[in-house]
């Protein structure tokens, strides 16, 4: 089961553009060194940290130490709130067509 | 990059468009079998649906119609939730369409509840294990079995 507060992390922290472009990058690239991150965009430096770091926090990204390198992987469940929250609001839909079937039928 | 996702629900049932509309446009019928409302059939006309909270969401949808026309088109904005208090679950700025096509033997009634913003899921997902992109598939487009 997922929190609300997970949920809105999750949320919050991709409802960036430029956030969100980084996030896909990762994902693209499969993992990924924070300076090439900087060098294949307009972004700047402290800016790509920032939004590396707000990532990780939500828990999206992972990172690995490689001597001063820091690589970028997604992390696998980070999208997870999403998904469980986007099939709750499925499930919402069917059980409501479902009423108004029943509606309907009893009206006749 | 990013895309937003529709949740899209389909059925052909044996009745006139006209009854539909009907079950579709009144508050009374709106609020036994979806949320009760203050809906009224208006281009512009505010509203709200208001049920208990349900997990992530405190059960208040703003809403706006958008869209009305009798008995084939009826639109309204979806919006909920907050970004300051996640108490009230997360924000949504959604659109719900509701068409009903004239077919034999009754009319298709398709919802479409659209506006869903998630990363690009094609290559956000295949980066995860089969398993993920599985379910991120079924999200795409749920297509009810018709009666």
């Amino acid at each position: 089961m997922i929190s609300a507060a997970q949920l809105t992390t999750v949320m919050k922290t991709l409802a960036d553009p430029t956030r969100r472009a980084v996030f896909e990058r990762i994902a693209r690239e499969g993992e990924v060194a924070a300076t090439g991150l900087v060098r294949g965009s307009r972004v700047s430096q402290p800016a790509v940290s920032q939004h590396l770091r707000a990532l990780r926090e939500a828990g999206l990204v992972t990172e690995r130490r490689d001597g001063r390198q820091i690589h970028y992987r997604i992390a696998p469940k980070g999208l997870g709130p999403l998904i469980d929250w986007l099939g709750h609001y499925q499930a919402f839909w069917h059980e409501r067509f479902d009423n108004l079937e029943k509606l309907l039928k009893e009206t006749e | 990059m990013s895309e937003t996702h529709t949740i899209t629900v389909e059925k052909v049932l044996p009745y006139p468009p006209e009854k539909i509309w009907r079950t579709l446009t009144t508050s009374d019928l709106i609020a036994t079998w979806l949320m009760p409302n203050d809906f009224v059939a208006e281009i512009g006309h505010r509203f709200n649906f208001r049920t208990r909270p349900m997990g992530t969401w405190d059960g208040v949808v703003d809403c706006e119609v958008l869209a009305c026309e009798p008995p084939h088109l009826l639109r309204y904005s979806w919006k909920g939730g907050s970004d300051s208090d996640p108490e009230k679950g997360s924000r949504i700025d959604t659109t719900v369409t509701w068409t009903l096509t004239p077919v034999e033997g009754g009319t298709q009634l398709k919802m479409v509840h659209d506006g869903f913003v998630l990363p690009h899921d094609r290559f956000a997902y295949e980066a995860m294990s089969p398993g993920w992109s599985r379910i991120a598939e079924r999200i795409g487009t749920v297509t009810a079995e018709p009666v």
